[in-house]
């Protein structure tokens, strides 16, 4: 469960200027409100990226809880520090007019999106990390749960989730992305798609676990081991074929995330993290790692997860993700209130590395220029970017493009559809961003 | 002395190829995170553990029972596929109340995001998937292994209630939707040996992944 019990609640006239603009509107298969960036004042970058944290407007919110007593509107006095405040509580809440809210809910054989036009930074709170199920959320008692490694092996073993604890832990950020992410604005672009629509099935959050490296190690992997098939403890009992060299590179058993145990939503109590490849194979719920010679051909490597090619093939064990980048902000269905200075900022991230440059480009990709990343850029994890942009009301287009330190360049639209074909299904990393118009409004450009 | 693994043989090459691979001191350890690639990581030395190439003995020996339990995949070779039989004409009445809700009637389509299961229809024919998006994927012409079908549904079917399905049931739904796909006639019962002999028709359409990273698109 979350800790967003506040997600219905209503903002009361917090923020008159900000309310007065803010209006409802339907996009695709969600609800979202728009909202309005202001600027032009001092401290132009904290102030926008305040201001570009959205509330959501009555009963639009995703989340059909109820109000409470504690999500009721509060009454705001008119000098906040002349009254005694709140106590401490146990979890918390947002802030009254922070309400991301993943979206759509409901699914069960189906996904919900991170909010990732009303996020900042790089982390992805772990209650707004996407969601992709094929069979629901399994309840697992985590005390009785095990890991079953056999197959070709020296000592086929269980572990655990205390066994795993117990193990040397490290500690990663890795973004996970699931590999449609995108597809329906890529088929079909839409000027009311949001930036949650558009690329909200890829999250960046702080993992921690063991090497599957150290499990492999004390059950001792045959020579002759090459792939290994690890399956989810779901209704559909997931299971996904790797190459095992991936072990040995940078895979992971993971049983926390954000610093907390995992969500059952993310795998509770024990996830299989492959960094930089598509989201489908990070198994959740893990139970079971059997070592073999060749791959399985599940049907979530044959039937789905495979990439139709021109020439009338599909491409298969297509895992790794190419390098990605999505303006957040301004983003669909935003609203630029006022002229001047603001930040064109969003997420780039690879999964072969680290992202080396993002360049944004205000005339539709006529010229570009780099931006600039704003923090650290970790291999297969997001990276935040922004640029200075001085806008005076005209219409622009503003667009982002990654490179990563392969040297792999993100592809324009139509770059994409030419060498895979109008069908192609999966990893959609071209070219996107935001028409935005005089008036301010801004919305999807993805006929790149 | 057990064989070493690929990891501890890493391991050894990191440590110089050296018969005996030097202790490190806690001051060349203490301050180091784990590496980037655990090709050269040894849980065995992070500061106060067993040593390099000790185990910490945690964990427990996998019972065969466990083993036999969730063991139940089924791979392209169809090796592991189980004692039964069913026919197709049973598979389609137990398709009818089982699967129909959710797959239409004759597997044609039913509620989204449900797939198409059964279609062969000449538009759909060629594998022509990447340059013509309207063509529906159906288990007929994008499905490469015929075994996988019968591992799918038993292990994730019906979706609200997997695993209840019989062995000789699943044999049943296997040879009708092949069957409906124009894969095996229409009078088949299939069996393990009859279903390890079906080769579905686009099986040699699916390629291993060439993307390598770096420039161009592919």
């Amino acid at each position: 469960m979350n800790d967003g019990s506040n997600d219905e609640r209503v903002s009361h006239e917090l923020d008159a200027e900000r309310d007065a603009r803010a209006r409802s509107e339907s996009s695709g298969d969600h609800t979202v409100s728009r909202r309005v960036l202001l600027g032009g004042v001092a401290g132009v970058a904290a102030g926008a990226l305040a201001a570009s944290l959205p509330r959501v407007a009555t009963g639009q919110s995703a989340a059909a809880a109820a109000p409470t007593a504690a999500t009721s509107p509060p009454t705001m006095p008119g000098d906040p520090s002349s009254l005694l405040g709140t106590p401490t509580s146990a979890q918390g809440v947002r802030a009254t007019e922070v309400a991301p809210s993943r979206v759509p809910v409901g699914q069960v054989a189906g996904s919900s999106r991170a909010p990732l036009g009303q996020l900042t930074g790089t982390i992805t709170p772990s209650d707004l990390h996407f969601e992709r199920h094929h069979a629901g959320v399994p309840s697992i008692d985590a005390a009785s749960h095990q890991l079953l490694i056999h197959g070709l092996v020296e000592r086929p073993m269980t572990f655990s989730v205390d066994d795993i604890k117990r193990l040397p832990q490290v500690t990663r950020t890795h973004f996970v992305e699931c590999s449609g992410n995108g597809r329906a604005p890529f088929k079909q672009p839409k000027p009311d798609t949001t930036a949650q629509a558009a690329a909200g099935m890829s999250s960046n959050t702080e993992w921690t676990g063991v090497p599957l490296a150290t499990l492999f190690r004390e059950v001792g992997v045959k020579p002759e081991a090459k792939w290994f098939l690890a399956e989810g403890g779901d209704a559909c009992h997931m299971t996904r074929s790797v190459p095992i060299e991936k072990a040995w590179e940078d895979a992971m058993v993971v049983w926390a995330q954000n610093g907390e145990p995992l969500r059952p939503a993310q795998g509770y109590p024990l996830r299989l993290l492959l960094p930089g490849f598509e989201g489908n194979i990070n198994v959740k719920w893990l139970r079971r790692l059997e070592l073999g010679t060749a791959p399985w051909m599940t049907r979530w490597e044959t039937s789905v997860y495979t990439d139709p090619l021109l020439g009338d093939k599909a491409r298969q064990f297509s895992f790794v993700l190419d390098v990605k980048s999505v303006i957040t902000s301004p983003s669909h269905p935003d609203v630029i209130a006022t002229r001047g200075w603001r930040p064109i900022t969003g997420l780039a991230w690879s999964g072969r590395g680290r992202v080396t440059r993002v360049e944004v480009s205000t005339d539709g990709g006529s010229t570009w220029h780099d931006a600039q990343l704003t923090g650290p850029a970790l291999p297969k994890a997001h990276v935040r970017f922004q640029y200075m942009w001085n806008w005076q009301g005209e219409a622009a287009t503003i667009l982002s493009r990654a490179t990563d330190e392969t040297g792999q360049v993100q592809p324009t639209r139509s770059e994409l559809i030419a060498v895979r074909g109008p069908g192609t299904d999966y990893h959609f990393t071209a070219i996107v961003g935001w028409d935005v118009k005089p008036d301010g409004s801004t919305f999807y450009h993805g006929e790149t | 002395m057990r064989r070493l693994t690929p990891y501890l043989m890493a391991a050894s090459l990191a440590a110089g190829c050296s018969g005996r691979a030097p202790v490190p001191s806690t001051s060349d350890v203490a301050s180091q995170p784990p590496p980037a690639t655990w090709g050269s990581y040894d849980a065995g030395g992070v500061p106060g553990g067993p040593g390099l190439r000790q185990h910490y003995g945690l964990g427990a020996t996998a019972p065969d029972s466990l083993i036999a339990r969730w063991n139940s995949d089924i791979g392209p070779d169809g090796a592991e596929l189980p004692q039964g039989k069913g026919s197709a004409a049973d598979g389609e009445k137990l398709y009818a109340t089982a699967c129909a809700s959710c797959h239409g009637v004759g597997g044609v389509g039913g509620i989204a995001p449900n797939p198409r299961l059964v279609g062969r229809d000449s538009a759909a024919e060629g594998f022509r998937f990447a340059s013509d998006p309207s063509r529906t994927k159906t288990i007929g012409n994008y499905w490469p292994y015929a075994t996988t079908l019968f591992d799918y549904i038993r292990r994730a079917m019906p979706l609200a209630t997997p695993g209840s399905l019989t062995d000789d049931q699943v044999y049943a739904l296997t040879a009708y939707l092949l069957a409906a796909n124009d894969v095996i006639p229409k009078g088949t019962t299939l069996d393990a040996a009859a279903l390890r002999e079906v080769k579905m028709p686009y099986r040699d359409r699916f390629i291993p992944d060439d993307r390598t990273g770096g420039p161009g698109v592919k």
